[in-house]
């Protein structure tokens, strides 16, 4: 009886904050559990992000190894350059990635995404009962959101890190084999830094804008779904 | 014992399914009235609109028309963030499926609601090692889902459901995906704390090991209530019921 008392007195000031909160550090700590135990599942969603940063990072930091041999401005160089395959006009002293070289690019970026989208809608799919039961605790939709933008936030960084790197080691040893170690030794180092930290950026914002559609289409789901017995 | 608040009140319900080009009346026009701290069951066949019912009750629903009142609350009236106050520190769920979150621990399965009522960790914490020794779990909160069985996952249930000290607890067929031992350990579990945390208990169920306990018994049929049957009353046709099963 005594607790009945004092839950009708907190009732009264229960009107002024009727408020549900999901702390910052604990949604991460729930995002990256979340990751942890469903780890092959998050890492065929990463997969096609780390191939397309992987590619982007390699056709970068290939370009960066050419401008190094280009900025000694030895005509043998030049020679070996065009023998490998580079377009390069007599007047040119640096190399940009050509038009083709990039519309390729951009259609495995646009690939990427797709997949991603793909994976995450599946992911949520799966998870439809979880959500639902998180939203019947009282979740607000903001919270699933951040859930999932989390998530993809850190399957993000991690895999088109992983695909930066990835791509700029094989650039390096592609490099030591077309042209010989000198060719390293030429490098701008800064380059080859602006390049990574490039790609995975980019892999950072596709991740996210992947995971938005299917993030969006968990967060407004509605709480009965948990009650559902089928699936 | 119960007082004679009503903490849920339904009154001239409607709810119309559009499914396709055919409308579907599930309710209609119904109206209940449920004192705080009983043990109600609602019963009914499959599509006589008892799970309809029940979302409303639970403010997972919303009614065609009509009112449903919670605690004295016109739910339809709610916003998103007060609709999640009152599913958060009101009600507390509980599936059939059990819903437990499979990549959380039993514990944290616990804690979770407390997490959204903005309770700290540490005593988020120790609460919920309290309620889970309470429903017998004491020595498994550090389990995963997966390492327990169906009744425990239940229980984890059960504790979850009583997190926030709710007034309402909603239960959908707690005992169906149980065997008959364990589903009896159930629903007397809910009912010691029904009795002890003055914590009302509704449960959509065709379990008829849940008439015993019951202090009030809905039969709902086509849309409706057929009866309205007290515990007294309920010995009576318990016995006939038994003899049909």
């Amino acid at each position: 009886m005594d607790k009945h008392i004092s839950k009708e007195a907190d009732t009264s000031h229960d009107t002024v904050d009727r408020l549900v909160f999901l702390p910052f550090k604990k949604s991460l700590e729930m995002s990256l559990k979340s990751i942890q135990v469903r780890f092959f599942r998050s890492m065929i969603t990463t997969m096609s992000l780390v191939l397309a940063i992987f590619f982007l990072s390699f056709v970068s930091v290939s370009t960066d190894v050419a401008n190094g041999l280009l900025a000694t401005k030895d005509p043998s160089f030049r020679q070996v350059l065009i023998r490998s395959g580079y377009d390069i006009l007599p007047e040119d002293t640096t190399l940009e990635s050509s038009p083709k070289q990039r519309w390729i690019i951009i259609l495995s970026l646009l690939v990427c995404v797709v997949g991603i989208i793909n994976a995450q809608l599946m992911a949520v799919t799966e998870r439809f009962r979880e959500i639902g039961t998180m939203k019947c605790l009282g979740a607000l939709n903001r919270f699933i959101l951040r859930l999932f933008l989390l998530e993809a936030g850190v399957q993000g960084i991690a895999g088109a890190f992983i695909g930066a790197i990835a791509g700029a080691l094989f650039s390096l040893i592609n490099a030591l084999f077309n042209f010989g170690t000198f060719a390293v030794g030429l490098l701008s180092w800064t380059d080859v830094f602006l390049s990574i930290l490039f790609a995975t950026g980019v892999g950072f914002v596709l991740s996210l804008a992947g995971v938005m559609y299917p993030a969006i289409v968990a967060a407004r789901m509605q709480p009965v779904e948990a009650m559902r017995v089928e699936h | 014992m119960p007082d004679s608040r009503d903490i849920v009140r339904v009154s001239q319900v409607t709810k119309i399914f559009q499914l396709g080009k055919v409308q579907v009346q599930a309710l209609q026009g119904v109206n209940l009235e449920i004192a705080a701290g009983n043990y109600i069951s609602i019963m009914g066949p499959s599509g006589s609109g008892k799970s309809t019912l029940f979302n409303m009750i639970g403010g997972l629903d919303k009614p065609t028309s009509g009112k449903v009142f919670i605690d004295d609350v016109d739910i339809a009236q709610l916003d998103a963030y007060e609709l999640a106050w009152l599913r958060c520190r009101k009600i507390g769920y509980i599936f059939q499926t059990f819903n437990i979150i499979q990549v959380m621990t039993a514990l944290e399965n616990v804690t979770l609601p407390m997490i959204f009522a903005g309770m700290n960790n540490d005593s988020a914490v120790e609460k919920g090692i309290q309620l889970l020794e309470l429903v017998g779990l004491g020595d498994r909160f550090r389990h995963k889902p997966s390492e327990l069985s169906g009744g425990q996952q239940q229980r984890v249930a059960v504790a979850r459901a009583l997190a926030n000290d709710p007034a309402i607890i909603l239960a959908d067929e707690p005992t169906g995906n149980l065997d008959l031992t364990t589903g009896e350990e159930i629903i007397t579990l809910l009912k010691k704390l029904s009795k002890e945390r003055n914590v009302t208990v509704i449960s959509a169920t065709h379990d008829f090991k849940m008439l015993n306990v019951s202090d009030q018994v809905v039969w709902i049929r086509d849309g409706r209530i057929d009866k309205i049957e007290d515990r007294e009353e309920l010995s009576i046709s318990v016995g006939t019921i038994g003899t049909k099963q």
